[in-house]
């Protein structure tokens, strides 16, 4: 095992106050570390120093939960492909790089603490039409709706998203494009979304644009930094849902909600 | 219909709507720069295969055919500027901390300045228009010939006269090169926006689109050319 | 303490059954005028928030992550049993009873292990209702797989990341219910204290981990599912985030807290390379499917390569001890195997703390393209963490603290003693006895969010004036500033070290001595320096920022303060089971072979303890458990 003597700029922010680089010596740092394990380490010498430790976002640190963010070098989760900060190792730097540590950057992820962001625009977004309307007890047995090998796998390709919004930090125009058309892509492709498709697709796709995300313009940084590698023919899905959904929308008959009494 | 016009309000100003009339309007364009380079270059043929289609132009449809095509084209291009210049907004909007240091991985260059590229051509094409069509400041109204016997607008003297001019032709070349970067993105992603790319046939959007640039750009390039070289006079 | 656990009356088969019968029922107007505070957003907690909400409940869901997503649930890579049968092997709802009490080593109790395993069925084809993308076959029926030992396919999975799927189908449900209006929640906010008003759980203390605000809620039932305290060891499988803060605190309000001894052991986790290690990855179980597990003969071959180790010079000491499990071996006997190994000096990798994984063979004979595709994306995390490469080289493993079968103690309807105080999922000590059998506890997870506690609340809430209490109550105001005073002293204080370099003291010292293997000489050191530890921590912690905004700092510190308390709780139930079973192994008890010697005779009970003020002297309280289905038997895999 060697060490690595590294720079860091670190973001450091108040939240409603604007923010700034500190400039932070990190030497001495383990390579066999994880990029958190050596933010654990400049925090506590920190703190050892008397001074107020870098806040970051972290949990399980097995690269599930997406709670870890930081955009590393310019890059959401840093260098390595297909990999969340929390699996990152020091082993992919060399001692003397300077390394930029700064939070995912969206309007609609406001800075609550350094590198720490608010991420609820994702959980509102599901609520406008991520799931399927269903109640506890009422469903068929699992086998009496059979699907497809190759269809569950692509769904299962889309459900892997791990919603920590590397998409939306890579995205120059900050779009959550890739996120969105996972979550919709996944229920929109199998049978049981079918009933709520339209509704779904047009109910996210309404809120995403409420919550101040950008456009897609295709260029697919947001693919390239995925630590789960979702695809963005996800957002071609999602694409031809929404405008499919929109004409009916449009030009469909009008539904009138079915009234109750007896 | 007020219950349609709320629904399509609703889809222009979603962002995948908006997206989705920027791909079809340049659908439209895409089709516009490709057979408005095929007419051009008419003009290897000779004098008079290009004149003959300059007046087929002015008189299809009894004179009615080129302002449909001209309001088509407007709207178009009304639709497709206006829709970007506001998702370019929205994108500026959605960001409004830059990174101290932020990288790309995979985009290229012409994606990333596809608004400068775009409002270049509108630019250029406002001049253009003014150049050739509307023939502001020119008397090129006075250049006639005789086809088959009719007096026509002579458009191959036209040309000529217009590329000679250096800073016209370098404007004419820089337009060029911007649009062919303008559609080395913007044919492939289209595709992706209309919802039709899989992953076996975006490969072949992105080669066609790298081919479809290429070709405009050499295809409309080579008539500058010739009049510089006078191998048109 | 007299426990009652409610345990209903009648054959094994048809208590459930009749208990569902027999629970009260709330009108559907009343309902919607009693609130519920769900404290957790894992499996259990999502799902009971969700259908409570479902039912007319008003729902209040808490969790400190900055989503319900991310709750530790979400980790679980094997997959989720289910008796469904649909392989036609031979399973059946008894069958998985059987299975779980067995692999339990005896000491579940036997009426809420028939529950579980009866509404198993009904999970699956829940969240296949609700999108989850389980595996399937070219059909389109579901896949299964055997797992963890099970000698039917009774395991449903989602890829490597069955947790994952399940969760997003709970936390679907509760978005469809937030979206509804029925569940209000709320995100990055701790639970630091329950509120009882007359002995009943009627409240909570919460702390917004962004103002840093401290306020509290009044409902007219509290849910805690809040998962395990496997991060009282500090190095765990477990997410950063995991703590023992709602049950903890549930206890010193009164609530029993059951068998903490039993701890569980993944024997596949990725060793420690350092002591800046912040947590230890599990990898697949699976892996050992065609992996040998082996350590070097002499202590002088420790640090050569693997490949320099002659055949003749390895100790395959899974397949010597268990010729006929070998390397399959359980969980437990496995992780003790491979201490011991290490114990004697022939440990590998940094530390010494590690047995080789060889896949050499299983690459001879399939090849490595189909070694790669049975375990591609494991050996792609392996290489990820440690930097080698594992079809090269054998990989290296140590167990790790996995899950936690202890906690709060519950009666049939999930109540724990405290009336109005529910328990669900790993929180609760119930369903999995002294050792949890490979995906089940997802299983559980669900089964009590979605099936067994939607029915069993009504008993307590039908006896309830729904909105009596409000936080209004100098109850309330009390708690709030119990728990000011708390954030207050930790900030003023002038202390030297950081409240990780506690954490990972006590975390040290517990696994040394209550961790694979515990004795009483060990265990009594261990009680004697957790209060010792405590009293610096009091002293020399040191907490920077402020408790009005943001804090992690702060929020670790109150967490690590509870597992110090709790750790001494751990070592006492440790040092009072004078057996072995599960995962609690006693040096002391065993057979000559080295198998854990359980004494039913003394030892079949549930430990309950019950906090006394003095974190020393709880008092003891026995459910003794009755076999009436299961014959007690001796675990054997030899």
């Amino acid at each position: 095992m060697s060490q690595l003597n590294l720079h860091l700029k670190v973001w450091r922010q108040n939240a409603g106050q604007p923010g700034h680089f500190q400039d932070i010596e990190a030497p001495e740092i383990p390579d066999h570390a994880s990029f958190l394990e050596m933010m654990d380490i400049i925090n506590e010498r920190l703190i050892a120093k008397g001074q107020e430790p870098v806040a970051f976002d972290h949990d399980c640190r097995e690269g599930i939960c997406g709670m870890c963010s930081m955009q590393i070098n310019g890059v959401p989760h840093g260098p390595e492909k297909a990999t969340t900060t929390c699996q990152l190792h020091m082993r992919k730097f060399r001692t003397g790089d300077t390394i930029w540590v700064e939070p995912f950057r969206a309007k609609a992820f406001p800075v609550i603490k350094d590198l720490v962001v608010n991420r609820g625009a994702f959980d509102r977004i599901q609520q406008a039409g991520g799931f399927v309307t269903v109640r506890t007890g009422a469903p068929q047995d699992a086998n009496a709706l059979p699907i497809g090998k190759e269809v569950a796998d692509a769904a299962m390709d889309a459900a892997a998203c791990i919603g920590c919004g590397a998409c939306v930090a890579a995205c120059k125009n900050a779009s959550a494009m890739l996120f969105v058309s996972a979550k919709a892509g996944q229920l929109n492709l199998l049978p049981q979304g079918q009933p709520e498709k339209d509704r779904r697709t047009l109910g996210m796709v309404r809120q995403m644009d409420k919550e101040g995300f950008g456009n897609c313009t295709n260029q697919y940084e947001c693919e390239a930094a995925c630590p789960k590698e979702i695809s963005v023919r996800w957002i071609t899905k999602l694409n031809r849902d929404y405008a499919v959904a929109a004409v009916k929308d449009a030009f469909g008959n009008t539904r009138k909600e079915a009234g109750g009494g007896d | 219909m007020s219950a349609v016009f709320d629904s399509l309000s609703r889809f222009y100003a979603s962002s995948i709507g908006k997206k989705i009339l920027v791909a079809l309007t340049g659908l439209m364009l895409l089709g516009f720069v490709l057979g408005h380079m095929i007419g051009n270059l008419l003009i290897f043929v000779g004098k008079d295969a290009i004149n003959e289609y300059g007046h087929m132009l002015q008189t299809m449809l009894h004179g009615g055919g080129v302002w449909i095509a001209r309001i088509g084209l407007l709207g178009a291009v009304v639709v497709h500027v206006v829709a970007t210049i506001q998702l370019t907004q929205a994108n500026r909007a959605a960001r409004k901390d830059a990174y101290g240091m932020h990288k790309a991985q995979v985009s290229g260059k012409a994606s990333h300045t596809m608004i400068w590229s775009g409002l270049t051509i509108l630019a250029f094409i406002i001049y253009h228009l003014l150049h050739f069509t509307v023939r502001k400041n020119n008397d090129y109204d006075t250049y006639k010939t005789v086809l088959h016997g009719e007096t026509v607008h002579d458009v191959y003297r036209m040309v000529i006269a217009g590329f000679s001019w250096a800073p016209a032709s370098i404007f004419y070349i820089i337009a060029m090169v911007l649009l062919s970067s303008h559609l080395s993105h913007g044919f492939s992603s289209l595709f992706q926006t209309l919802g039709v790319a899989t992953d076996k046939t975006e490969p072949l959007f992105k080669k066609l689109g790298y081919a479809f640039a290429g070709l405009i750009l050499v295809g409309n390039c080579s008539i500058v050319l010739a009049v510089w070289l006078g191998y048109v006079r | 303490m007299s426990l009652n656990s409610n345990i209903p009356s009648g054959p094994m088969a048809m208590k459930w059954s009749k208990h569902k019968q027999d629970s009260k029922l709330i009108n559907p107007k009343n309902k919607r005028k009693f609130t519920i505070l769900v404290v957790g957003s894992g499996l259990a907690g999502s799902s009971a928030a969700a259908t409570l909400s479902e039912l007319g409940y008003k729902v209040k869901c808490f969790c400190f992550q900055d989503s319900p997503r991310r709750a530790h649930s979400i980790a679980a890579q094997g997959g989720i049993n289910a008796a469904k049968n649909y392989q036609n092997d031979g399973d059946s709802v008894h069958r998985l009873f059987y299975d779980t009490v067995k692999g339990g080593d005896f000491r579940a109790r036997e009426s809420n292990v028939h529950r579980l395993a009866e509404v198993s069925v009904s999970i699956i084809d829940q969240c296949v209702a609700q999108g989850v993308p389980f595996a399937r076959e070219y059909g389109g029926m579901m896949a299964n797989r055997s797992f963890g030992g099970a000698q039917v396919s009774r395991t449903f999975y989602a890829r490597g990341q069955t947790g994952q799927q399940l969760l997003l189908g709970a936390y679907s449900a509760l978005n469809k219910e937030i979206a509804a209006g029925g569940v209000q929640m709320f995100p990055r906010t701790e639970m630091l204290d329950v509120v009882t008003v007359d002995g009943h759980a009627k409240g909570i203390v919460t702390r917004d981990l962004v103002t840093g605000k401290i306020e509290s809620h009044a409902g007219d039932a509290v849910l805690l599912c809040t998962g395990g305290y496997g991060n009282v060891f500090y190095l765990s499988t477990n997410a950063m985030g995991c703590n023992v803060t709602a049950t903890w605190r549930a206890h010193r309000k009164g609530a029993l807290f059951a068998n903490p001894c039993y701890t569980q052991i993944h024997p596949t986790c990725i060793p420690v390379s350092g002591e800046y290690q912040s947590k230890l990855t599990l990898m697949s179980e699976s892996l050992r499917n065609d992996g040998r597990i082996w350590v070097p003969k002499n202590a002088a071959d420790v640090g050569k390569p693997a490949a320099q180790i002659p055949e003749a010079d390895r100790d395959y000491f899974l397949e010597r001890k268990y010729p006929s499990f070998g390397n399959l071996a359980p969980r437990d006997i496995s992780s003790r195997a491979a201490k011991e190994a290490c114990d004697a000096g022939l440990g590998v990798g940094p530390g010494g703390r590690g047995v080789y994984l060889d896949f050499a063979e299983a690459i001879g004979q399939f090849g490595q393209k189909t070694i790669a595709e049975r375990y591609g994306n494991l050996f792609a995390m392996y290489e990820k963490i440690t930097g080698e490469n594992g079809y090269k080289q054998p990989m290296r493993i140590y167990p790790a603290v996995h899950y936690t079968m202890g906690g709060l103690w519950v009666d049939y309807n999930l109540m724990s003693n405290l009336p109005g105080l529910h328990v669900l999922g790993e929180a609760n000590f119930s369903d999995h006895g002294a050792n949890r059998l490979g995906a089940s506890a997802l299983m559980q997870g669900l089964a009590d969010g979605y099936f067994v506690i939607p029915t069993t609340i009504a008993n307590y809430l039908v006896h309830q004036k729904p909105g009596s209490v409000t936080t209004e109550h100098p109850e309330f105001k009390k708690a709030v500033e119990v728990c000011t005073a708390q954030t207050k002293q930790f900030l003023n204080n002038k202390g030297k070290r950081s409240v990780d370099s506690f954490h990972r003291e006590l975390g040290l010292l517990v696994w040394d001595k209550c961790g694979m293997a515990r004795d009483k000489a060990g265990l009594t050191e261990a009680l004697k320096r957790i209060p010792e530890m405590r009293e610096e921590f009091k002293t020399n912690v040191v907490v920077p920022g402020s408790g009005n905004a943001c804090n992690p700092e702060l929020e670790k510190a109150g967490r690590v303060a509870d597992f110090m308390e709790f750790g001494e709780l751990l070592c006492l139930d440790a040092l009072n089971r004078e057996e072995s079973c599960g995962g609690h192994f006693r040096t002391e008890h065993q057979y000559p072979d080295g198998e854990a010697k359980r004494d039913d005779e003394n030892f079949s009970y549930a430990a309950a303890w019950e906090y006394t003020g003095d974190f020393s002297k709880p008092t003891l309280n026995k459910e003794p458990l009755i076999f009436e289905e299961v014959h007690l038997a001796v675990r054997s895999y030899k």
